[in-house]
């Protein structure tokens, strides 16, 4: 309880997930929705941002101001009939399901995390493993209201302001702040999901399983490190809410916490190497089913938090892209092959089919195709290149990336990948910025 | 009129937009309670009473009023009380936390700290005392103004204990901060200190009358009041002080340090020799 405990503070950093770039911010907490604008207009620009588990650069604004909406965490209304709820957009998903699961209620669409906010669920159009099915997140939004830093509230629907609801979905918060939204939820009657997962060997296999599954949820872990008999192993997995009703009880929450900063040397492509021999081996047979816990289907990394550690101090890139059905295969094996040609390991790694359900946001990502994410420890002179490649790749292959994940694109490659960029530039609220925006549009060159 | 048992708790909630207040309050909606609310901005009242029904409390209604207008504090009660139809749970949770700099120089920044702080849960818990021990004197007019005949007026019994029954409880959040004077705060610590000793004696006064007095004292806590001191490990969130709040309330605890080790945190700082306290930086 020294004074250090109580001294007025300087700028605590907010992170990004991936704790690459690292920037410095004032972080002003939003508790309410008259919070904003601020009572005395800052010095700089600012930028909303939630629980931080983008990755990259589009929830950091150097030496900007950062408007923390997490304590705006109110609900402020269900209807149990139409499973539509409204709440301030600070709420985390979370938050939604331990409030929604016990009154028989699901999100429509999530992410691999539950601790994301429904602002940056929006701002994102996250989607999910039932993407070929439901679409992104956006899709099930009714209604947010949106405030710009002139002062000016407006509800946004695709009635009312529509291409202001267009622009601010997967508009990474640029349009200004979205202070509750209205989103539809869908019934559940049980915790569990039916799962099935099945082993394969090489790409054609992975889109053999994709275009015959007939499950909502479908996702593919898949080996980035491996070469040869093994290049481009994974399991398919497969999943539907079980129709047998059983208790909706609520999660307990995570016990576990990363509790230090591995060095950087202790994710390399051996240890890898063994981790994903490890999990591709842990099922057994050739096939698997079995009801599982909707936590571990959907979650498996939230049961330990800050598992971002592991990367160390310097943290990690994720690369993140969709390819075009057209061009899937070749894409994707040329992808992998510059993976495992530059001995950077990736033990995250998963490639599923996006569907042909539209994306409601003018600069949303998912489109239909393939879609493969993964994430790599930052290593001098190879991780960097290596990004560059893989975007060149996509870029050849008519694809884009996520900017919810990226921190190296550069402009040329983001407005190739989004010619729409302009059009939704005019949607930017002139007192907002992102370091991502900054870049994107040739404001700021890329570190290192 | 005192609850039934199983019956969902009736909750007045002063400051009910104070952070540690709405976390508790959220604890209590889910349980399905009824819900008083006093606080000064009409817009964040209604932003928690939405967030309360939603999470299932059974009935929410309310009013703006600030609690340094210690002479409308009878009305005000009274009227909470024809609300719920009772009361079962007071939360104080009023306060602010001044700036220790400014309250040096002048006293009148000091005196405004200890009125909403000291003075103004003096009263209510003055009122609220009476209420709940049902003694008379208190709603005969021996204090001028309408509160008094608003009270008359509603005609609702006075609680009536039978053996072993929990009457209500007052719970006021206190801090740890009451606990021994620091440079650094020892004007909010002292509004908080006195707040303490006063709350021993009702409590020693309303204990035999089946009512508790909750004295809560939370460390830090992240909330806008402490918005613009550095955060560090010891830092708790509303929630889980709520949660430890919630849990003295239905234990008939006396005092609550929340969490739980700031008790011994105390312990040690209460402790320290004078002569070794007064060259530390605390």
């Amino acid at each position: 309880m020294g004074s250090s405990a109580t001294s007025t503070k300087q700028a605590p950093q907010f992170e990004s997930w991936g704790r690459y770039p690292k920037m410095q911010a004032d972080v002003v907490p939003l508790h309410w929705t008259t919070d904003f604008p601020l009572p005395q207009a800052p010095p700089t620009k600012v930028l909303p941002v939630g629980l931080g588990r983008s990755y990259g650069d589009v929830c950091l604004l150097d030496h900007g101001t950062l408007l923390e909406t997490s304590g705006m965490d109110r609900l402020l209304h269900f209807d149990a009939a139409t499973g539509v709820l409204r709440c301030e957009t600070g709420v985390s998903l979370q938050q939604i399901l331990d409030f929604a699961v016990p009154r028989g209620f699901f999100l429509p669409v999530t992410p691999g995390t539950k601790y994301v906010t429904v602002g940056g669920a929006i701002a994102n159009d996250i989607h999910g493993k039932n993407h070929h099915v439901a679409g992104a997140f956006g899709r099930h939004v009714l209604r947010f209201e949106l405030v710009r830093s002139d002062g000016s509230r407006f509800v946004c629907s695709p009635v009312e302001n529509p291409e202001w609801f267009a622009a601010t979905i997967g508009g990474m918060g640029l349009t200004g702040l979205m202070t509750w939204a209205e989103i539809r939820l869908r019934p559940i009657v049980s915790r569990k999901i039916q799962y099935r997962g099945e082993k394969f060997h090489g790409i054609e296999e992975f889109f053999g399983l994709s275009q015959v599954a007939t499950s909502e949820y479908t996702v593919a872990w898949i080996d980035c490190v491996s070469t040869g008999r093994s290049f481009a192993r994974g399991i398919f997995m497969q999943g539907d809410h079980a129709p047998e009703p059983a208790p909706l009880t609520k999660s307990k929450e995570p016990r576990l916490t990363f509790p230090i900063e591995l060095p950087a040397i202790a994710l390399n492509r051996w240890s890898m190497a063994a981790f994903n021999s490890l999990y591709f081996h842990k099922q057994v047979g050739k096939q698997k089913t079995a009801s599982i816990d909707y936590e571990p289907f959907f979650y498996p990394l939230d049961a330990v938090l800050h598992w971002n550690r592991m990367y160390g101090r310097k943290g990690l890139l994720q690369f993140q892209n969709v390819i075009p059905f057209e061009s899937g295969r070749e894409g994707m094996i040329e992808i992998l092959k510059a993976i495992t040609k530059s001995g950077l390991a990736s033990f995250l790694a998963v490639i599923k089919f996006f569907g042909e359900v539209p994306s409601v946001g003018m600069m949303s990502f998912p489109k239909p195709g393939v879609m493969l994410a993964l994430d790599f420890p930052i290593r001098k002179d190879v991780s960097f290149d290596l990004v560059e490649r893989l975007a060149k790749i996509t870029l050849e292959h008519g694809g884009r990336m996520y900017s919810a994940k990226d921190a190296r694109m550069t402009a040329e490659q983001f407005q190739a990948f989004y010619p729409q960029w302009q059009d939704f530039a005019r949607y930017v609220d002139p007192g907002f910025d992102s370091a991502f925006w900054q870049r994107v549009t040739g404001r700021r060159p890329l570190d290192g | 009129m005192a609850r039934a048992a199983g019956a969902p708790r009736r909750v007045l909630a002063l400051g009910a937009t104070s952070a540690i207040a709405e976390a508790t309050l959220r604890l209590m909606a889910e349980q399905g309670a009824s819900f008083f609310l006093v606080a000064r901005n009409a817009a964040k009242l209604e932003a928690v009473s939405a967030d309360l029904l939603t999470r299932g409390a059974a009935q929410v209604s309310g009013e703006v009023a600030d609690l340094d207008d210690t002479a409308g504090h009878p009305a005000l009660l009274a009227r909470a009380v024809a609300a719920l139809g009772g009361i079962d749970v007071a939360l104080i949770a009023h306060g602010v936390l001044g700036i220790q700099a400014e309250a040096e120089r002048d006293y009148a920044t000091a005196e405004a700290v200890l009125r909403t702080n000291f003075l103004s849960a003096v009263s209510l818990v003055t009122w609220l005392a009476n209420y709940f021990e049902g003694e008379p004197r208190a709603w005969r007019g021996e204090v001028e103004g309408q509160g008094v005949d608003a009270l008359t007026a509603t005609n609702i019994p006075h609680p009536r204990k039978r053996r072993g029954e929990r009457r209500g409880t007052i719970a006021v959040i206190s801090s740890v901060a009451g606990d021994r004077g620091r440079k650094s705060n020892y004007v909010y610590g002292a509004s908080k200190g006195g707040l303490n000793v006063f709350l021993d004696g009702v409590r020693n006064r309303i204990d035999r009358a089946g009512v508790q007095v909750l004295t809560i004292k939370p460390g830090f806590v992240a909330t806008p009041m402490t918005a613009h001191l550095a955060k560090s490990a010891l830092f708790a969130s509303p929630a889980v002080v709520a949660r430890h709040i919630l849990n003295a309330i239905d234990r008939g605890k006396d005092i609550a340090y929340a969490p739980p080790f700031w008790g011994l945190i105390m312990l040690v700082v209460r402790s320290i020799p004078g002569r070794i306290f007064k060259r530390l930086n605390l």
